[in-house]
């Protein structure tokens, strides 16, 4: 429902780990109009200039921690909230080219009242930035 | 029109989730659009506006009280969530359904509230279970009666027969004025035209939809049309949405003791587009309810992919209606509540 917000306008940078480029990331948001815990966020789906990207390279960094997609599902205790922006990190080693990237994110939440589950999708092109 | 009656009017801070989402308006804010327009009434949604639920420290509460006495608001309602599908492999427990209810009745009573909204999805049997702890609170936990459901839908039948075989005054009805929309939504039909559906479909359904038609019908006719996938999600809202009579209001009103006053798109000439308030009110008004109508603006979602929302201004629109089917004189609004 807010799946135009998902992938912040800008934002897009690579990601440099002990002095090498490791991969890149971005800012997004929940497509939900209520904070959700982080075990009920069933997929954080990239994909870059149509190349979707393996699922346990994607991590979700939320204020000051950093998980992969499978340590999710048993984080209780924390709520990304409506709204917040977190990070995804996509680990890629060399990142991506300066330039426009087309970036495309699905979002799968498991909702308890509804039958199935909230999936929100955004694709946005951005520039990476310095 | 102009009978007596004590009916009180509130704001879901719901109606302004785009302003917050995108950080146009804080919570505070929030709270100040609501009574800048005479609404004192504040429902709020702790997992919406208030990070770190349900851990929220006493600073928080503190800060909240103030402001209520700032804008001389009137904390209202909590709306609880229950999220049973927390874990992967298994849902919760009863006991852990329980636990997490009284954690917001604990919310709501911090926040000053008597109401806490309940998610239609909860059993008679687990509210029930809840009775002993909404009376320690003392807090009346409504069900929110959502469409599709409505007041003769055998769940809430159910609902009805544990409040009347309790005798309890702790749990009821915050029904939902979109068990009323005698008409899709035109911000719904707009944006499936926006996301390439069949013009033609668009108006067959609607019509068959305000015509009463069977939503099973419904959908399979616009199947036989020929329907895209845009033209069957249309096609569903006939199966998502429901007109039910207002004045069945009337026999449940000894239960009814919040409103949530759903709507979709204010016209210019100050009604709603597919929900007729203009027959609701009066029956409130009949059946002497003197609790809160509380605004829900939900057409954000249908028509922020074209067009700023603007969710202030719809329900400063929405106020401007009641005020009128309630005999509220306009410039008054202000001065009292």
């Amino acid at each position: 429902m807010f799946d135009k917000y998902m992938i912040c306008d800008s934002g897009l940078r690579n990601l440099t780990q002990s002095g090498q480029i490791a991969g890149f990331q971005f800012g997004a948001r929940l497509p939900y109009y209520r904070g959700l815990g982080l075990s009920m966020i069933e997929e954080v789906a990239v994909t870059v200039d149509g190349q979707a990207m393996a699922r346990e390279n994607v991590r979700l960094k939320l204020r000051d921690r950093t998980y992969t997609l499978a340590e999710m599902e048993t984080v209780y205790d924390q709520v990304w909230e409506m709204g917040e922006v977190a990070q995804v990190h996509v680990l890629q080693p060399g990142g991506l080219t300066t330039g426009p990237h087309r970036i495309e994110l699905m979002e799968q939440l498991r909702v308890s009242y509804m039958p199935f589950p909230i999936i929100g999708r955004d694709a946005k092109t951005l520039n990476l930035e310095a | 029109m102009s009978r007596a009656h004590a009916i009180k009017r509130g704001v879901s801070l719901y109606s302004y989730q785009e302003e917050y989402f995108l950080r146009k308006l804080s919570l505070e804010q929030c709270v100040a659009q609501a009574t800048a327009i005479g609404a004192y009434g504040i429902e709020s949604l702790a997992e919406q506006m208030m990070p770190g639920f349900p851990h929220l420290p006493d600073s928080f509460y503190a800060r909240w009280h103030e402001w209520m006495q700032q804008y001389r608001a009137v904390p209202v309602c909590h709306d609880m969530f229950l999220d049973t599908k927390r874990y992967k492999n298994r849902l919760m427990t009863e006991d852990e359904c329980v636990e997490s209810i009284v954690r917001d009745l604990k919310h709501a009573s911090r926040l000053g509230c008597k109401v806490m909204r309940v998610l239609v999805f909860v059993s008679p049997e687990l509210m029930e279970k809840c009775l002993p702890h909404a009376e320690r609170y003392d807090i009346r936990m409504g069900i929110e009666v959502h469409a599709p459901w409505h007041f003769d839908h055998p769940w809430i039948m159910r609902h009805v027969e544990m409040i009347q075989r309790t005798g309890t005054r702790h749990a009821g009805f915050v029904p939902d004025m979109g068990i009323f929309t005698q008409r899709l939504p035109r911000v719904m039909r707009d944006r499936a035209l926006r996301n390439g559906a069949t013009p033609a479909i668009l108006d067959y359904v609607s019509q068959a939809y305000e015509n009463g038609v069977l939503c099973e019908y419904i959908i399979a006719e616009a199947r036989k049309m020929g329907g895209n996938p845009v033209d069957m999600g249309f096609a569903e809202a006939s199966r998502h949405n429901v007109y039910s009579q207002p004045r069945r209001l009337l026999e449940f009103m000894p239960y009814i003791f919040h409103i949530h006053a759903k709507f979709y798109e204010m016209l210019d000439e100050g009604r709603e587009y597919s929900i007729p308030y203009e027959k609701i009110v009066p029956v409130l008004i009949e059946g002497g309810y003197d609790g809160y109508l509380a605004s829900e603006y939900e057409g954000n979602r249908h028509i922020q992919d074209a067009f700023d929302v603007d969710g202030v201004e719809q329900v400063r629109r929405q106020h401007a209606m009641f005020q009128r089917l309630l005999g509220e004189p306009a410039a008054a609004a202000r001065a009292t509540h």
